[in-house]
């Protein structure tokens, strides 16, 4: 088991309230992405759960069970953190134990959990090293190792990639992903990253200023975006946002169009634009385009290798069936 | 640019290194070579004194006139009695401060290392008649109190400093964990601080067995360490350098032997943490 409901929880440092009162339910088994740009109070609300920090109002409940005044150590869930947080003095097999040995756990039965974890996470090799031995990847899993032995009612990763680079990023978050998939316990996982939040997610929780912007599974906070805030952060290259005229012609205050939903041409379209940097993956082709239409260039993304000049006059087409429209508040018009 | 180590340079590095070493060690080396000479030969001009024939006859004497293992014993008590029942205020104090800190923690470190710049004759008085009523004067536990209470703004700082290099997210991890306070305390602050809590040790130890102007001060005879050992052969007479010197040996070479075996540690105490 592991459904987790906050209800009213709220958090305050001093007079500053970083996270006014806000309701979330998290389903047993479901793997949820707190995601929004760096200070939106995503770990601060992960900390709450945690127990790290205590709730300024409201209450957290564990399985239906209260845990507001339950210390952090009693609440039964496991954290993955950032900075791994292994215990330098400690081997990696002592490491993986330490939540077992506090558990009381005898030492038979805590062997057979390491081991066990360290086939899963193949660490087999590695038990008897120091973490100061170890690779930022091998670190990271003995981490996740910790988590596991202990079988918690759910998973807390706080921004568990962050410090691993770019290639070892994309394996362990299929390594994560498959995890979740193998075990079916609950995960709630903060980042900053989007693309990380897309893949990895059955729900996005999206956070600014402390308040919930839209939850939702990933394909509807793409396909749906609630307001322009959530438009703009979910998607990469980001949504194009047009204020102005052309958005008055829809009847909003805003339109947004996706990069992928803008058709390109030299001989004809609804808007003209001079052709700036160009951005070439081989799978995809990314144009900044100046457009009389919107002061920011508009992004463009064709697929597959497509060539035009710098300062090339082309033709831009959105596709009326992706444009979003949002009014003045920023707030999208059914 | 990365400036180029010439042998001549290395050369006349080494020679500084070494001359400045010297001089700092040059009043600590003629005690040495004055206690192995008799009190006659021991105001010669130095060249003489360093002709005149060796003798351990001022450390028979020192050690006739006065009982060196007595003040031993005692500097050893006074050292180590206060660096532990300092470490005892100290380690939950340092811990609070650097975990949990409140608004006020800075100001509260800022003013219990102003007590050190308080000279220490200004609160003389109030203490040594404090003593005489507790009936504390020449006690080893007065002096232990106020030897503790010295030293503990610099084990509270050197403990701080050593808590606060040990990154949170380890202690909170502990306890995600499911570790109590006191399993956190010991089977992860603990190991980790051991380090910087040895260095803290040695160097207070250190700091209590120099102490002179409190233990000169509230002692007499029962509690007196090796300080009051050394001045007592400063006598209005006037001073018996050979005697002085052999007393002032016998004195600080435990500290020294100790201090040499334990380089590694007290510099690192020294730095305040500041060199890993």
């Amino acid at each position: 088991m592991g459904q987790i409901k906050l209800n009213q929880v709220s958090k305050s440092f001093g007079t500053v309230e970083v996270i006014p009162p806000l309701d979330l339910t998290i389903e047993n088994g479901e793997f949820v992405v707190f995601v929004g740009p760096s200070g939106c109070g995503k770990s601060t609300l992960l900390r709450l759960i945690a127990g790290l920090e205590d709730v300024t109002s409201g209450h957290v409940m564990i399985d239906g069970v209260d845990a507001t005044s339950i210390p952090p150590a009693k609440r039964g869930l496991a954290m993955v953190f950032q900075s791994y947080a292994l215990y330098p003095h400690m081997s990696v097999r002592k490491n993986i134990a330490f939540p077992l040995r506090m558990a009381g756990l005898d030492k038979a039965e805590q062997d057979r959990r390491v081991r066990q974890a360290a086939e899963v996470l193949n660490l087999t090799d590695y038990l008897d090293r120091r973490p100061g031995q170890l690779s930022g990847g091998q670190r990271q899993r003995v981490a996740i190792g910790r988590a596991i032995v202990r079988e918690p009612k759910a998973f807390l990763f706080d921004e568990p990639l962050s410090n691993l680079d770019a290639a070892l990023r994309v394996g362990m978050r299929l390594e994560i992903s498959e995890l979740h998939k193998r075990l079916k316990t609950t995960m709630i996982y903060v980042t900053h990253d989007q693309v990380e939040a897309m893949t990895m997610a059955d729900k996005i929780v999206v956070l600014q200023a402390g308040v919930i912007e839209q939850v939702g599974s990933p394909l509807e906070l793409y396909q749906r975006p609630r307001n322009t805030f959530v438009a703009g952060f979910i998607g990469s290259p980001k949504m194009n946002l047009i204020g102005g005229a052309e958005a008055e012609k829809h009847g909003a205050a805003t339109i947004g169009i996706r990069p992928e939903h803008i058709d390109i041409n030299e001989k004809d379209g609804l808007w003209q634009g001079t052709v700036g940097v160009s951005e070439h993956l081989g799978s995809d082709t990314f144009f900044h385009i100046q457009c009389g239409v919107s002061p920011e260039p508009i992004t463009v993304r064709a697929t597959g290798e497509k060539a035009f000049e710098y300062g090339a006059k082309v033709h831009l087409t959105p596709r009326p069936e992706h444009l979003h429209r949002f009014d003045a508040k920023g707030l999208r018009i059914a | 640019m990365a400036r180029a180590v010439t042998p001549r340079r290395k050369a006349l590095n080494t020679f500084a290194a070494w001359l400045i070493g010297l001089i700092i060690f040059f009043p600590i080396l003629w005690i040495f070579v004055l206690s192995f000479k008799t009190e006659g030969n021991a105001i010669l001009p130095p060249l003489d004194v360093l002709r005149a024939p060796w003798t351990f006859e001022s450390y028979g004497i020192v050690q006739d006139r006065s009982d060196y293992f007595k003040h031993f014993g005692n500097s050893v008590i006074l050292a180590f009695g206060s660096t532990l029942l300092g470490l005892i205020i100290a380690v939950p104090a340092a811990w609070a401060m650097a975990f949990v800190p409140g608004k006020r923690t800075k100001d509260i470190l800022m003013w219990m290392l102003s007590t050190k710049m308080l000279p220490a004759v200004g609160v003389l008085y109030p203490i040594y008649l404090m003593f005489i009523k507790l009936g504390l004067l020449d006690s080893r536990i007065g002096l232990v109190i106020v030897l503790m209470l010295i030293n503990l703004p610099i084990i509270v700082w050197m403990l701080y400093t050593y808590f606060r290099e040990i990154p949170g997210e380890i202690l909170e991890a502990a306890r995600m964990d499911g570790a109590t306070l006191r399993e956190e305390i010991l089977y992860v602050l603990t190991p980790m601080a051991l380090p910087g809590m040895a260095s803290t040790v040695l160097l207070n130890v250190i700091l209590a067995w120099n102490e002179a102007f409190w233990t000169l001060n509230l002692t007499a005879a029962k509690a007196a360490p090796l300080t009051a050992f050394i001045a007592s052969y400063s006598s209005p007479e006037g001073l018996f350098y050979a005697k002085l010197s052999a007393a002032s040996v016998m004195a600080i070479a435990p500290i020294l032997i100790m201090g040499w075996f334990s380089q590694k540690q007290l510099v690192r105490g020294l730095t305040f943490g500041a060199v890993k």
